[in-house]
């Protein structure tokens, strides 16, 4: 057996200094060579325990041998086969808990960078293959109709799967552009707008329709979709109501929810104002609350958009900042200050009713809670200010209430999840499927396709039953 | 895309729009409005619905130039398109029997009010509209809104037509008078609307207001547009717009409406100089 090779292959960067002054994307991909070296580490182990680590059970044995061997077509359709995806979940997957963290090498510290290498697929698939030519050949048509609500990963992994099976598919969108929080919510640095767009476009030439600016529950509720000639519905829409602190001053100008600051300035481009039309508030001082992927894309923002100061204000310590470490790194070295254990107390205005300071507490960790993370502890008496102008509530969101108080008959948690079956999606109304973040809750683009991806299976059962 | 079926200049700087938008038609309600962006790099704006017609197809809108977006959207013509069209969003206005409805209008809001004093009336309400204008150039729509009324008062702040003063002068006569009032309904200027609804605070009449905070996306998922009322946070674009005039922090509202005064200044004068169009 020859020597293993514990030197994972770096990802080349754009400089710290000058990437917080841009929005263009931060790692910049394996060129051919380091591709090749870095599936050159790969021991092609017959276990396959990388692959159990993976929600969706990529063939990534498979996949890097293909890269090993030059044949990326090979490879292109080794990864395809389980991830229709492969561009998003190469850039933004949690691989260091997933298919790193089971790789065998990661015993050794050096797991293959298995996310890097199926980026680098995904890219060579875009800059070389005509799409039409990996359009799979045309399946008989059932005759059944599905509405897919909801354009996701989970809506567009379920509607690809649906419609790769002859049904006949639409997506319906509420926003005016299709993807989801692929869209609106991860920033253009960590994952490209026209990476998502092309996905979106492959779903589409697969045959599905894309029905955008339609707010189910609104424009056509649940049930008449299910009364007008759909035959199964599946709901993907995700978490979308953004939570806040509730604490005093928190409706004071320049107080943002995360989603309304990330969808103006990726929905929106207001990174571009004004050449576009939406503005967004370019804060001196920024304090992001809250301390997950969320908080980290919008500090990020914060400072792209020319913030002198930003910080990370986090009620635990750095070992419990559920962000990807990666992200956390990316932010530390751009820059971003992190003011851990410390939580804010009130919100403190002047007479133009903008934000000026937050009265935070100091925290301590005591046993450790539910969550099995140690419980953070208000330190009485320990108050103090931060100066601020501009504040982002990165705290978390829950599901939209819209969809299940108009419909008849979903179940929901108290969290405003929606009940589903693990294994198939099935709701406890007849018709109807649900997953991803809104049977979840926030959660992962790669658990949002995997729920996809079952769905659209025991959909298929159902109605060819 | 969606069709502008027809423009009308209802005053110089107050427009209609017929939009071909038939899913929206068949659902829309009194009070409910749509978000609508121009193009692809134009700002989500919302504006009240204020007329529908299932049978062809189409929704109508009235907007008053005021920024960017709208001096933008003044400048399209019948036969142009928008790119997004999106509702109808909002919770109805509560229509019921209730008696004598009072419904007062400001400025565009004459456009916006017509569905729900039509509807308040179908329902076998006495509908009494006061609508107000700045001067006479700026009065549109009296003939329509006087019959789906059964009385209509109209008022000009310059006296320039009909009554002098303010809406809230006829307003009070009438809570002050014989008739009994039931329910006030007010939408216009957000000031008008606080006025109104301080008028009516001393006689204990409910007042139903539409809200107009900033909005993005106009369905729960931003909180832009989050209004206080009876001491709770409320997202306006789906707990609202309508709201108990008497409960609104009416101080919060203005504040948050200004949020973007630089950057909308900032907007108009590029797009003023780059559209040649330079006061
Ligand atoms: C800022 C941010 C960063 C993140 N970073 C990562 C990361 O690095 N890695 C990772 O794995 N995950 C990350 N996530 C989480 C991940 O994006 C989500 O878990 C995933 O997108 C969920 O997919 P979904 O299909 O369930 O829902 P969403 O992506 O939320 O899509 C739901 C779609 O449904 C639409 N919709 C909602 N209501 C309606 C309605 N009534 N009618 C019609 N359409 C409707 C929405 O507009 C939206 O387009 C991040 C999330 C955010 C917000
Ligand atoms: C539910 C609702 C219904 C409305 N209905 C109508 C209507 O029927 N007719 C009409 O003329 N206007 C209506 N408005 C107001 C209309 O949305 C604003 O006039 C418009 O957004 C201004 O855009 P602008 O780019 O032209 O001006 P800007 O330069 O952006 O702003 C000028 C003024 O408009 C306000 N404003 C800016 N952006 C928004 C926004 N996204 N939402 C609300 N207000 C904003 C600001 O407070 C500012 O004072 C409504 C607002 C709401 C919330
Ligand atoms: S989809 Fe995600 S978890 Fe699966 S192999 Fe790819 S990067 Fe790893
Ligand atoms: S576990 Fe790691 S080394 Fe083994 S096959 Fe998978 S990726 Fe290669
Ligand atoms: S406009 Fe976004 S929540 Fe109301």
């Amino acid at each position: 057996m020859p020597k293993l090779n514990l030197n994972r292959e770096p990802m080349p960067r754009q400089d710290p200094k000058i990437r917080s002054k841009n929005f263009n994307e931060v790692a910049l991909g394996y060129s051919a060579e380091q591709a090749q070296a870095e599936a050159n580490r790969c021991i092609q182990c017959p276990k396959r325990s990388c692959t159990e680590g993976c929600p969706v059970e990529v063939d990534i044995p498979g996949f890097i041998n293909a890269i090993r061997e030059g044949d990326m077509p090979e490879a292109v359709k080794l990864l395809k086969d389980k991830n229709s995806l492969p561009g998003i979940c190469g850039r933004v997957c949690p691989q260091e808990t997933q298919c790193e963290a089971t790789c065998s090498l990661a015993k050794k510290d050096a797991p293959i960078a298995i996310g890097r290498l199926e980026r680098f697929v995904a890219d060579w698939e875009r800059a070389n293959m005509q799409s039409a030519s990996s359009l799979p050949a045309q399946p008989a048509p059932s005759g059944k109709q599905v509405a897919v609500v909801g354009s996701g990963p989970a809506g567009l992994t379920a509607a690809a799967d649906l419609v790769k099976l002859g049904h006949s598919v639409t997506i319906f969108e509420a926003l005016h552009v299709a993807g989801g929080v692929l869209m609106y919510g991860i920033p253009e640095f960590r994952l490209p707008k026209d990476i998502v767009q092309a996905e979106v476009d492959y779903v589409a030439s697969l045959g599905v329709k894309v029905e955008l600016d339609s707010v189910i529950g609104k424009l056509v509720t649940l049930d008449e979709l299910l009364n007008n000639d759909y035959h199964a519905v599946f709901l993907g829409t995700g978490a979308g109501l953004p939570m806040f602190l509730n604490i005093p001053g928190e409706n004071l100008n320049g107080i943002y929810s995360a989603n309304e600051f990330l969808t103006r300035v990726n929905l929106m481009k207001a990174y571009r104002f004004p050449e576009y039309d939406t503005p967004v508030k370019v804060g001196r001082k920024v304090a992001v609350i809250g301390g997950g992927n969320v908080a980290m894309d919008s500090a990020r923002c914060a400072l792209r958009l020319g913030a002198d100061e930003v910080y990370i204000v986090y009620r635990r310590s750095e070992v419990e900042l559920p962000a990807r470490r990666e992200e956390v790194e990316n932010a530390q070295e751009e820059g971003i200050e992190f003011k851990l254990l410390t939580n804010p107390k009130r919100m403190l205005g002047n007479e133009q009713n903008w934000v000026v300071g937050m009265e935070c507490y100091e925290m301590e960790l005591g046993e450790p809670d539910d969550s099995g993370r140690r419980r953070p502890i208000v330190k009485e008496g320990s108050e103090f200010i931060i100066d601020v102008d501009v504040v982002i509530v990165a705290l978390g969101t829950t599901p939209n209430p819209l969809i299940a108080s108009t419909t008849d008959g979903l179940e929901t948690t108290r969290w405003g999840t929606v009940v589903a079956d693990e294994e198939t999606g099935k709701t406890v109304k007849s018709q109807v499927w649900a997953g991803g973040d809104i049977v979840t809750g926030a959660a992962t683009v790669i658990s949002a396709m995997g729920a996809g991806k079952r769905a659209a299976a025991s959909i298929d059962e159902y109605l060819r039953g | 895309m969606y069709k502008i079926l027809l423009k009308q200049d209802l005053v110089p700087n107050i427009h209609l729009f017929k939009v071909a938008a038939p899913a929206v038609a068949k659902k829309a309600q009194p009070g409910q409005f749509v978000v609508i962006r121009i193009d692809e790099k134009g700002e989500r704006i919302p504006l009240t619905i204020a007329d529908w017609d299932e049978g062809e197809g189409s929704v109508t809108i009235v907007f008053m130039e005021v920024g960017t977006t709208t001096h933008k959207l003044a400048l399209l013509q019948t036969g142009d398109f928008i790119t997004d069209f999106i509702g109808p969003l909002g919770l109805p206005t509560h229509i019921d029997e209730f008696g004598t409805v009072v419904c007062v209008a400001g400025g565009f809001a004459v456009a916006t009010i017509m569905p729900i004093a039509r509807a308040m009336r179908a329902k076998g309400n006495q509908v009494i509209s006061i609508m107000g204008a700045r001067n006479k150039e700026l009065l549109f729509w009296e003939e329509e809104l006087r019959r789906v009324s059964d009385q209509l008062i109209v008022t000009t702040d310059d006296g320039s037509y009909a009554r002098k003063g303010l809406v809230t002068e006829p307003l009070k006569e009438l809570l002050e008078g014989d008739g009994k009032v039931d329910r006030v309904i007010a939408i216009g200027p957000s000031i008008m609307m606080k006025f109104c609804s301080k008028t009516t605070e001393p006689f204990g009449v409910k007042t139903v207001v539409s809200l107009n905070p900033i909005m993005v996306d106009g369905t729960g998922m931003c909180g832009c547009c989050r209004v206080s009322v009876g001491g709770e946070t409320k997202f306006a674009c789906v707990d609202g717009p309508d709201f108990d005039g008497h409960q609104v922090d009416w101080d919060l509202l203005f504040a948050r409406q200004r949020i973007y005064l630089d950057e909308e200044k900032c907007s108009f004068e590029q797009w003023q100089s780059q559209s040649g169009i330079l006061k």
